[in-house]
């Protein structure tokens, strides 16, 4: 307990330097449209919070980002699982995989607007950035699995069901909790990214692109602040599920 | 009357032969010691005659359906799942929650129940892997030098432990210490 409010208290406490040095740094400069101070962000934050504009971006950005997360977790996994079992469909979309971990988010989001139009971008580039991620996670643990551990579950014939969670899940889960830690804050980062570029009515990366047109640096940072804070509840959230779900099986 | 059935087993690796013509009936109900040096072939002959390794020659003949248990030459526990967890993995619920902590007691393990088996030693991992082994619904059970890495005391309690759970079961293990033949077997055989 000590050590972790000693943890707590530090990190607050990194927090804290930063804070000043950007609040130093901004009344250096003394101006408005430069930097924002986090004084006024914060301020700004909490004006944008309460109008329901902010709401409706928010729900937005979020609900299709994260619709394309989970489309990019199911892919990837099941495209991890079928390279893991076939070695034809391993050697087919490794390419594939290749590619999409490579192509710049600008490239697919332009490829995107011309295929499908602004309003959905945001799910169709956080579903191509995370498929790779966690496609590639999951097919390194499966190589990792212990051919062993299935000579034992034959031995002792353990029902499949079991052998599933007890062998498989058990050894897969760390690699599925790095690759979605790593994906779902890539989706936040490239979703917003592409609606930046695609400027999809009622979107945060319209929020953003409206605050750089018209020089509102205040709203700019307090935008992101807001991105930087969804993207870490969700992050926060999933792993707590995917803890859940772990603790369970270790203890089947 | 014997429950499993060997003839004439032989198994090379590459110029080395490990298995030249190995026969034996293996007694129901009785414990059988294989006893050899380091690189005699033991643990080849418990693979073929667990099936997991196939003869060059020769047969093995195991009653269709038998159950078997095993301790392998590894401990080959689930990493991630606690150590009652692996061996729930194979017993199912059938064993009370407060039985198997007596279980886990009796071979030292008292308070270990919900660890991670990653987070275990060397030794306690092995014991972990016997009672996996012994506490399974077998008729035949295989034990691959079961007693390799526990000090000598923890060794003197775990072979008490075991002697008493695999009375009248048929036991077939291999080992290199005369010891523990001597304390376990009803018959040793010598590669």
């Amino acid at each position: 307990m000590k050590k972790r409010i000693k943890k707590a208290a530090v990190t607050a406490a990194c927090i804290l330097f930063w804070l000043i040095l950007w609040q130093l740094v901004a009344m250096k400069l003394n101006s408005r449209f430069l930097l924002a101070s986090p004084v006024e962000v914060i301020k700004r934050l909490f004006e944008l919070v309460i109008t329901p504009d902010f709401l409706q971006s928010v729900m937005f950005s979020a609900g299709r980002i994260l619709l394309g997360f989970a489309l990019g977790m199911t892919a990837g996994c099941t495209l991890a699982l079928l390279s893991g079992k076939v070695r034809i469909i391993r050697t087919l979309f490794s390419p594939l995989i290749s590619a999409m971990k490579s192509v710049p988010v600008a490239s697919i989001t332009i490829l995107a607007l011309i295929w499908a139009g602004s309003k959905n971008l945001s799910v169709f580039v956080s579903f191509l950035i995370s498929t790779p991620i966690v496609c590639s996670n999951m097919l390194e643990g499966i190589d990792s699995l212990d051919p062993k551990l299935k000579e034992m579950s034959r031995v002792f014939k353990i029902p499949l069901w079991k052998r599933f969670t007890g062998v498989y899940l058990s050894q897969m889960l760390p690699y599925f909790r790095a690759a979605s830690r790593l994906a779902i804050g890539l989706c936040w980062k490239s979703g917003v990214a592409a609606e930046v570029i695609g400027i999809p009515q009622g979107s945060i990366g319209r929020k953003l692109y409206e605050s750089k047109i018209y020089l509102e640096t205040a709203d700019l940072f307090a935008w992101t602040l807001a991105v930087i804070i969804l993207s870490w509840l969700c992050e926060k959230l999933f792993m707590l599920l995917v803890g859940i779900l772990q603790k369970r099986v270790e203890r089947m | 009357m014997g429950i499993l059935k060997a003839e004439n087993i032989r198994k090379q690796f590459g110029e080395n032969v490990v298995l030249n013509g190995f026969s034996h009936e293996f007694k129901e109900g009785g414990v059988t010691a294989i006893l050899g040096k380091s690189g005699c072939g033991k643990s080849t002959l418990l693979n073929i005659l667990m099936g997991l390794q196939s003869p060059d020659e020769g047969s093995v003949q195991l009653p269709e359906n038998a159950k078997i248990a095993a301790v392998f030459q590894e401990n080959r526990l689930c990493e991630n799942l606690t150590a009652s967890a692996n061996i729930r993995l194979v017993t199912g619920k059938k064993i009370p929650r407060e039985t198997l902590s007596k279980e886990f007691g009796a071979v030292g393990l008292s308070g270990s129940e919900n660890k991670p088996a990653r987070t275990l030693s060397g030794g306690m991992k092995r014991r972990v892997a016997l009672l996996r082994a012994v506490l399974s619904e077998y008729d035949i059970l295989f034990l691959d030098e079961p007693f390799k890495g526990l000090d000598s005391e923890t060794k003197d309690e775990v072979l008490h432990y075991v002697k008493e759970k695999i009375r009248g079961k048929t036991v077939i293990f291999v080992t290199h210490d005369e010891g523990e033949c001597k304390f376990l077997a009803d018959e040793v055989i010598r590669l």
